[in-house]
């Protein structure tokens, strides 16, 4: 069942594989803004450079997200699907690891763009993907909830990021912090304390997510 | 919908709570010892405390109500929800300002990312989207289960937050107890924190059976179009 909702999800991520493009351009984009607001300090911009990309992932993110419900509703698919012998669940999970997939896409192709534009590098390669993913599954689980909601409603555009923003807080701050120490090091060795915040979130939220979209989408 | 005999407890709620408030105001401005270090600054405790109670008090019922809600679906939870996210909101945003109020002479700025001070701010924003979420929605029965999910989601964000602000920085001063603050600081600290508690219990009360009276005008059959049709 998981596999199905997420096989169908991850074609149709496919198959608008434009949309992923436009939506890495807006996130370069905002990167490159980014250091407009602090000027041309080197040292400013490399010491901000993993709050940027994670902002830019999580202003990147409220498109990707709101896109992947879009789609459902067009000629009332999402009924279509809640009628399938699926349970509501495994249609979450599927677009929530379909989403997750997505974002984390963006964050590792957003982080050359930091390196170039920030001159913000690190060794550490498979710590950073281990903070993208983290970080990214903990926007992904409470946004395609609130996606989910918000797609059904009047305002969606606002409303999303109303909703979802100051509920990932603690994924932001967490994540910014982790990127930070392994850009600039780590002499303390936090990294450890931050990545344990982002698994407890990324738990508690991805079960209590899945627990609840039943209720939001059922009618 | 035959409104039932209404009682007119939340209005002496609301009435005793404002008593209370004069009362504990009065004895903390006019009575009460300046405090030593910050002077008459400190008074604004006697509001500040209190409301900070009484906000978490007013949050954690909307959080019972929205569980109460989805196992029920009982249509009074959704009414009480309304209404007590109403007045947490309310409490939060009187505590941010407060807060920045005591703060410019106390620390010289009017905002500290202190755990708090940023778990409140978030809290101010976290549930305020979900009053707009219930403005956007015009089905009752989706406005209802939706923003008691949101609900849920958000009341369980607060201690993260507020965990992951205080690893991020501190400076806010440790919570005070009966034991750290002096006995004539006491009285007016606990009337004020009962008269904030009456006033907003009366106030969700009576907000309770406005959002009542409009879900039932919303459920309810529009009579003219049904005669309009007949003739």
């Amino acid at each position: 069942m998981l596999l199905a909702a997420l096989r169908k999800d991850l074609l149709l991520q496919w198959r608008g594989r434009v949309q992923m493009v436009a939506i890495f351009a807006f996130g370069a984009a905002a990167l490159l803004l980014f250091s407009f607001a602090i000027g041309p300090d080197s040292l400013a911009l490399r010491q901000h450079a993993g709050g940027f990309l994670w902002l830019a992932l999580l202003l990147a993110s409220t498109l990707s997200l709101a896109e992947s419900f879009e789609r459902e509703m067009e000629e009332g698919a999402l009924e279509g699907l809640l009628l399938l012998p699926a349970g509501a669940r495994w249609l979450y999970y599927g677009k929530a690891i379909a989403n997750w997939a997505q974002l984390a896409m963006l964050g590792i192709a957003l982080v050359p763009v930091m390196v170039v534009l920030y001159d913000a590098g690190t060794l550490r390669l498979l710590s950073l993907l281990g903070v993208i993913l983290l970080g990214t599954a903990g926007l992904s689980a409470p946004g395609t909830l609130y996606a989910g909601m918000t797609a059904q409603a009047r305002g969606r555009q606002t409303l999303l990021p109303l909703l979802f923003f100051p509920l990932v807080v603690p994924v932001l701050l967490a994540a910014v912090k982790a990127t930070s120490l392994l850009i600039l090091g780590d002499p303390m060795g936090q990294l450890r304390a931050w990545a344990m915040l982002l698994i407890a979130f990324d738990v508690i939220y991805w079960s209590l997510c899945g627990l609840l979209f039943g209720r939001v989408v059922e009618d | 919908m035959t409104a039932p005999a209404q009682s007119r407890t939340p209005q002496a709620l609301v009435a005793l709570g404002v008593a209370f408030l004069l009362v504990g105001s009065y004895w903390g401005l006019a009575m009460a010892p300046a405090e030593i270090f910050m002077g008459d600054v400190q008074r604004i405790m006697y509001v500040h405390v209190p409301t900070a109670w009484n906000a978490m008090l007013a949050l954690t019922f909307a959080f019972v109500c929205a569980l109460f809600f989805l196992f029920t679906n009982a249509w009074k939870w959704d009414h009480r929800l309304e209404a007590a996210m109403e007045m947490g909101v309310v409490l939060s945003l009187l505590l941010c300002i407060q807060g920045a109020i005591w703060a410019k002479p106390t620390w010289g700025v009017w905002w500290d990312w202190d755990p708090r001070l940023t778990t409140t701010a978030v809290l101010v924003f976290a549930f305020g989207g979900i009053l707009a979420l219930r403005a956007f929605v015009d089905d009752p029965a989706r406005r209802a289960v939706w923003s008691a999910v949101a609900c849920i989601i958000a009341f369980v964000d607060v201690p993260i937050v507020y965990f992951s602000v205080k690893w991020w920085n501190s400076l806010h001063q440790a919570q005070s107890s009966p034991e750290t603050v002096s006995k004539a600081f006491h009285w007016p600290l606990r009337i004020n924190a009962f008269g904030i508690l009456f006033l907003w219990t009366g106030l969700v009360a009576l907000r309770t059976r406005l959002a009542a009276l409009r879900v039932a005008g919303e459920l309810a059959p529009p009579p003219e179009r049904t005669q309009g049709g007949a003739r």
